[in-house]
């Protein structure tokens, strides 16, 4: 077991302290109840970067979802600041492996989605040029999402989430269907971002080495249902290179954690 | 007549001031002897009123043809339009000139069934005040119907897609009511309804009524489930996910719905009108048939045909404004 307390990296103020206690989930499929989280707690301190890793289907999406108040949890509680979660608020927001843009919106009315909802879109709006700027999509607020390549797509979806200033941004799988390059580029703007706004990071990737250039701490699931099976705090400064030994040794060790280790 | 071959004109008219046009010359010819065979052939069983008239109009056309064609010179999207329909400026002086040998220049076809093109101008000279009427009487009809239909059917598909206890009461409803045609409830509503034309309303917005809430329905059904995940994480309330989510991402199968609905509505409101209605379209139809006036009927045909075609036209318009952001959508 590799458990290591975790030192949180609080940049700022701006961050959520998110504390999952003993939460438990599942789901009915044909009369059967699938029992997908087990008794899961974990606690992560304003500004942390954390990252989830596990088995596919292990269930880490759907802590995500919990957290971000689309669902109720069986049982256990979510406390975000130590208020209970019971419901989706703009403070924390998801960022999904589809960008899911609305087809019908321009660019920047798509960014402007979350102000338009809660009603800040006129007091607010000179957010959506500074959001769509942050991603370097500041000459394609006309522009349909149809017109946009994958890479873009997900960089407004980025946009989109950031014009709210999230106290916890949750992503969950962002750069899954994005090409090698585009996720390499994209990684390091995931970082630039976090800490130039500090907020609290929640991250569910498949990607080993993209979990370890990004997070303070790696998590790492069991199979289905889903508990904590080791926790690895990442002590190493940004910008981070994939080849540094520390963490190819890390890298070593959790494709072990997850029974890889021969296969690699 | 695709757009490459357009452009592929076009182009070189923009280098060249002045160039020669084939297709427009041929075309303009032909109105000219389309003209001079309607004018100088005998007519063969009787004389026609309105045979130098007809005349006198093709070579109006021709005339047009020759304006506009200069005119294109200096509105390019007056010329790029008239070069597009270029072949049918030829074919149709031909199939004019088809149907005024076969009928009252060599008589082959009987004669008070079919009648020559020149009876369908009297008509329209004699007889144009009660054809407008009737156009009239027909607009007002179909659109109070089609305004009922489409408005109540809109909010029936998005309340039965939303939510699930208007859906239990209204589906069976739909389902029972819905398939039945609407002209088998005719009879029945002549009199349960104080007046013919307010039973009429009632069917041509029922047989509108249905298209229009099942793909709505569906529309709103069929919504991606994860734009409602990401409007909630931002913080939208009920009414922001039906008016800025499941409407607009229903819109397309909405116009669907509209557009079966818009040709329903025509042929219960035909029916209606040679049913019980003593107007409209449909009544003059019916009238001219008794008569047997059949140079009246084709006249009130054919303004039926261009009334109902530009309806629909005037449907996919508004649809490419409001869904410009679809891709290869259908073009009408």
């Amino acid at each position: 077991m590799v458990a290591v307390a975790a030192s949180a990296n609080a940049t700022g103020t701006a961050g959520l302290a998110l504390r999952i206690d003993n939460i438990s989930h599942g789901f009915s499929l044909e009369g059967q109840r699938l029992a997908v989280l087990d008794k899961v707690s974990l606690d992560i301190a304003p500004g942390e970067f954390v990252a989830l890793l596990g088995p596919s289907g292990c269930g880490k999406s759907t802590l995500l979802r919990l957290v971000a108040g689309l669902e109720p949890a069986d049982s256990g509680t979510l406390l975000a600041d130590g208020e209970p979660i019971k419901g989706p608020d703009p403070s924390r927001v998801v960022v999904f492996q589809d960008p899911t843009l609305y087809p019908w919106r321009r660019v920047r009315d798509n960014v402007a989605l979350g102000l338009e909802a809660q009603g800040l879109l006129k007091t607010h709006s000179a957010k959506i040029d500074e959001a769509l700027a942050k991603v370097g999509l500041s000459t394609f607020g006309r522009a349909y999402p149809r017109q946009l390549s994958g890479g873009m797509a997900q960089r407004v979806a980025l946009a989109r989430a950031l014009v709210n200033e999230p106290r916890l941004l949750i992503l969950d799988e962002p750069l899954g269907k994005l090409d090698s390059l585009t996720r390499i580029a994209m990684q390091k703007e995931l970082i630039d971002l976090w800490q130039r706004q500090g907020y609290t990071a929640l991250l569910v990737t498949h990607d080993v080495e993209e979990a370890l250039l990004l997070a303070n701490r790696v998590i790492v699931f069991s199979d289905r249902p889903a508990s904590i099976k080791a926790q690895l705090t990442i002590e190493r400064p940004y910008p981070r290179h994939r080849d540094d030994p520390y963490l190819v040794d890390l890298r070593k060790q959790i494709l072990g954690l997850l029974g890889l280790a021969d296969n690699w | 007549m695709s757009s490459v071959e357009l452009t592929d004109i076009a182009s070189p008219a923009a280098r060249r001031p002045v160039q020669f046009w084939l297709q427009g010359t041929l075309a303009v010819a032909a109105w000219i002897g389309v003209s001079a065979l309607i004018r100088y052939w005998p007519n063969a069983s009787r004389t026609w009123p309105m045979t130098d008239g007809l005349a006198r109009l093709a070579l109006a056309v021709a005339a047009l043809i020759v304006v506009a064609g200069i005119a294109g010179r200096w509105w390019p999207g007056l010329g790029r339009r008239l070069r597009g329909a270029g072949a049918w400026l030829i074919a149709l002086p031909v199939l004019l000139g088809v149907w005024e040998l076969l009928t009252a220049k060599l008589g082959w076809l009987p004669v008070p069934f079919f009648a020559p093109p020149q009876a369908l101008l009297d008509v329209y000279v004699e007889d144009w005040p009660r054809l407008a009427d009737s156009l009239w009487h027909s607009a007002l009809l179909l659109g109070s119907g089609v305004a009922l239909g489409a408005i109540t059917g809109f909010i029936a598909g998005v309340a039965i897609g939303w939510s699930r206890s208007i859906g239990y009461w209204l589906h069976p409803v739909l389902r029972i009511l819905g398939p039945v045609p609407s002209t088998a409830l005719l009879p029945l509503c002549f009199f349960l309804f104080p007046s013919s034309w307010s039973a009429s309303v009632f069917l041509i917005a029922l047989a509108t009524w249905f298209p229009v809430t099942v793909l709505t329905w569906s529309g709103v059904a069929s919504v991606d489930k994860a734009y409602y995940d990401v409007a909630r994480t931002l913080g939208a309330k009920q009414s922001f996910l039906i008016f800025h989510v499941a409407i607009p991402a229903a819109l397309p199968h909405v116009f669907v719905g509209l557009f079966m609905g818009l040709g329903a509505s025509f042929s219960t409101l035909v029916v209606a009108e040679m049913m019980g209605v003593k107007s409209g379209i449909g009544w003059y139809l019916q009238w001219a048939q008794g008569w047997a006036a059949y140079a009246n009927m084709y006249a009130a045909l054919l303004i039926m045909a261009l009334a109902c075609s530009g309806l629909i036209s005037a449907l996919f318009l508004i649809r490419d404004r409001l869904l410009a952001w679809q891709q290869g959508a259908m073009k009408w």
